[in-house]
């Protein structure tokens, strides 16, 4: 299905809040006030450590979970309250891959019996129901953009590899063309050796279908290998956000350039400077000021008092923090 | 107490020095090998890596020497001489006299291997106590003490938190803390950083290299992750399938790997620093389960170098490709060497 061109962004995110109410009053800010904006054909890396919110703002952009405040745009049009039965014919257009490739998979059910959910449940582009013949060829085609054989739609989820499952999830996301796919961590329960296949398989399918994605993961070097741009995420905001290389490279932000130092290099010589001290805040308690100022190796009096806003430092480049490393 | 006689070496007995050791276990009438015929050593005050993918063995020949898997069906062979001492066939009893004092083990996940129902402080009292005559009070200064070395923060009142109410750096802080509560020689740490985050995980990774100049100790670290090992270890062993395929001081076998499988893994890594390359040059395949895997060379049908010979039983012997470097792959004997490894320019300084 070709894109129909729009002049909208294909993803429009506002002032985000995602708030959970815990017992006494307390509240967890697991996405604190998020603006950013997807482009057609572009892959976003969301990267963070763990608790940052990458996985729930991933979610709330898919309209999985129900956000607090904020705004959602698909294509321009508000998604934001929309009710399950209002969301229905904005669900083919974009679709989600997980990171547990086994737990996404019924394991009582055969690989076409779970592939063809989403094609019977939608009806096709001209609002017909689809017939059996015309999903079954539409799930050898997905066997083909994934690399598996035919036989693989016969079979159960248990009899596959990791890897395989991954595909398989990957082609039941793709079943009904979608134009965004949120992926969290899609590849971190993979082997090395297997993750390289899926990460170019992502990247073959982006190419060749003209795929949106929000790429979620921790991973620093499997988001730098597929986005085109990243937000590094820390304590439920964004941090720093731009070009890949130039965000990781020539990071702005103390955050981003303590967590690429962090990173072990798989050669050998490679010298880390003493690693960034303590560990990372609760979201429930989140420190006042800048939210990374209680272990920043470059704090001043201003970043415990004032919040630093995510603001533009080049037109491509954005940055939340009052003393930037790069100008 | 004292074994004889002590085994052939040409330095004075090695720390640990485990030789054809395999582990195996009875299904369905037919013997599967988990894992074949490891062989490698361990200095005072080394730090060796044990790197492979899931399934590669690497955790069940740790558990194996551990004296950690008593399971009916499951026989291990060979020998692992712990300090002139046969580890293999070991009487509970006197296992139990080694574990813990002499070597200790860290796992990933230190949220299950502490007990949730006591507190952290009270756990490694009691670890302590079980190995030294020392009263309540006496383990308990160690262990204030122990937690303050492992950089934990008001070891005073940490100690009296239940693990729950530790952060996962912390919590892994003072797992190292009880393990190295007994003065260990040997520490075997099994993924320790694999549930943490980068930040923290820099900081755990400092505090094991540390160890051995603060407590003289050894450290066979296990690990999927190939940066960890460059950055931690001093000598490393590949495993696949359940075998060796490469082993070597980690400067050498990261610089030019001899065995096909290393060198496919190495470039199949997304690289930070550097060139993006378009695709990633991806290893085709997954690695065979212990039922599965083909004759011959275990890798064979995911190499890229791969030839009549590699298929046929026995699989290739460990061959050596330099000093103290060795693999297990048929291409050095024939007078093929692996294209030179293309490093990745230095990080951002």
């Amino acid at each position: 299905m070709p894109h129909a061109q729009s002049p909208h962004p294909l993803l429009e995110v506002t002032n985000l809040h995602k708030t959970y109410a815990l017992p006494r009053g307390q509240k967890l800010k697991a996405v604190d006030g998020i603006s950013l904006t997807v482009h057609r054909g572009e892959v976003l890396g969301l990267v963070g450590e763990s608790g940052c919110g990458k996985s729930t703002l991933g979610r709330c952009l898919l309209r999985l979970l129900d956000v607090s405040s904020g705004q959602i745009k698909f294509d321009g049009q508000d998604i934001t309250h929309l009710s399950d039965r209002a969301l229905r014919p904005f669900r083919p257009r974009m679709q989600m891959v997980f990171q547990d490739s086994y737990a996404s998979l019924n394991p009582r059910r055969r690989i076409d019996d779970l592939l063809a959910d989403p094609l019977r449940v939608h009806p096709a582009p001209d609002g017909s129901t689809r017939t059996a013949p015309t999903i079954r060829a539409r799930l050898l085609e997905l066997m083909e953009l994934v690399s598996l054989p035919a036989t693989a739609l016969d079979r159960y989820a248990h009899e596959f590899s990791g890897g395989q499952r991954q595909r398989i999830n990957i082609a039941r996301a793709l079943a009904l063309s979608p134009h965004l796919i949120v992926a969290d961590e899609p590849v971190s329960a993979l082997d090395v050796s297997v993750q390289a296949q899926i990460v170019n398989l992502f990247s073959d399918l982006q190419a060749q279908l003209g795929l949106t994605y929000v790429f979620v993961a921790h991973d620093l070097a499997v988001v730098r290998q597929i986005s085109t741009r990243v937000a590094v995420m820390y304590l439920g905001a964004i941090v720093e956000l731009g070009e890949t290389d130039a965000v990781l490279h020539q990071p702005a932000h103390p955050y981003t350039f303590a967590l690429m130092q962090a990173v072990p290099r798989p050669q050998i010589g490679a010298v880390r400077p003493p690693p960034l001290g303590g560990d990372i805040p609760s979201p429930v308690s989140r420190p006042a000021g800048c939210r990374f100022h209680t272990r920043c190796p470059a704090v001043q009096q201003r970043c415990r008092e004032e919040e630093p806003a995510l603001r533009p430092l080049t037109p491509t480049r954005s940055v939340a923090c009052h003393f930037p490393l790069t100008t | 107490m004292p074994v004889n006689p002590t085994p052939p070496a040409l330095d004075p007995t090695p720390l640990l020095e485990v030789r054809n050791f395999s582990v195996s276990v009875q299904s369905r009438g037919t013997v599967l090998p988990l894992v074949e015929n490891v062989s490698f050593t361990i200095g005072a005050q080394d730090i060796v890596g044990l790197v492979g993918e899931s399934g590669s063995g690497k955790s069940v020949t740790a558990m194996a020497l551990m004296g950690l898997i008593d399971s009916p069906g499951v026989s291990i062979t060979g020998s692992a001489r712990f300090k002139g001492q046969e580890l293999v066939g070991l009487p509970d009893r006197q296992m139990r006299r080694l574990r813990g004092r002499e070597i200790a083990m860290i796992f990933q996940d230190p949220m299950t291997a502490f007990t949730p129902v006591y507190t952290v402080g009270w756990q490694i009292d009691e670890q302590i106590r079980t190995h030294e005559r020392l009263s309540r009070k006496q383990a308990r200064a160690r262990t204030v003490e122990l937690l303050a070395e492992m950089g934990v923060p008001d070891p005073t009142r940490m100690a009296d938190r239940y693990p729950h109410q530790l952060s996962g750096g912390l919590r892994q802080r003072a797992m190292i803390a009880m393990a190295l509560s007994c003065n260990p020689s040997l520490l075997i740490a099994d993924e320790p950083t694999t549930a943490l985050d980068v930040t923290v995980q820099a900081q755990i990774l400092d505090l094991i290299r540390g160890l051995r100049s603060r407590y003289g100790s050894s450290v066979l670290f296990i690990t999927h992750d190939m940066g960890v090992v460059a950055e931690t270890c001093d000598a490393t062993l590949v495993l696949y399938s359940g075998r060796i395929a490469e082993t070597g001081r980690t400067e050498a076998l990261f610089a030019q790997p001899s065995h096909p499988y290393t060198a496919a893994l190495l470039a199949s890594i997304p690289p930070l620093d550097g060139v993006r390359p378009a695709r990633l040059p991806a290893i085709a395949g997954a690695p065979p389960a212990p039922q599965d895997r083909p004759p011959g060379c275990a890798f064979g049908p995911r190499c890229a170098f791969v030839h009549a010979a590699c298929q046929t039983n026995p699989p290739p012997p460990l061959i050596n490709t330099g000093l103290h470097h060795q693999a297990a792959c048929l291409l050095p004997a024939e007078g093929h060497a692996l294209p030179q490894h293309q490093p990745v320019a230095s990080p951002l300084s």
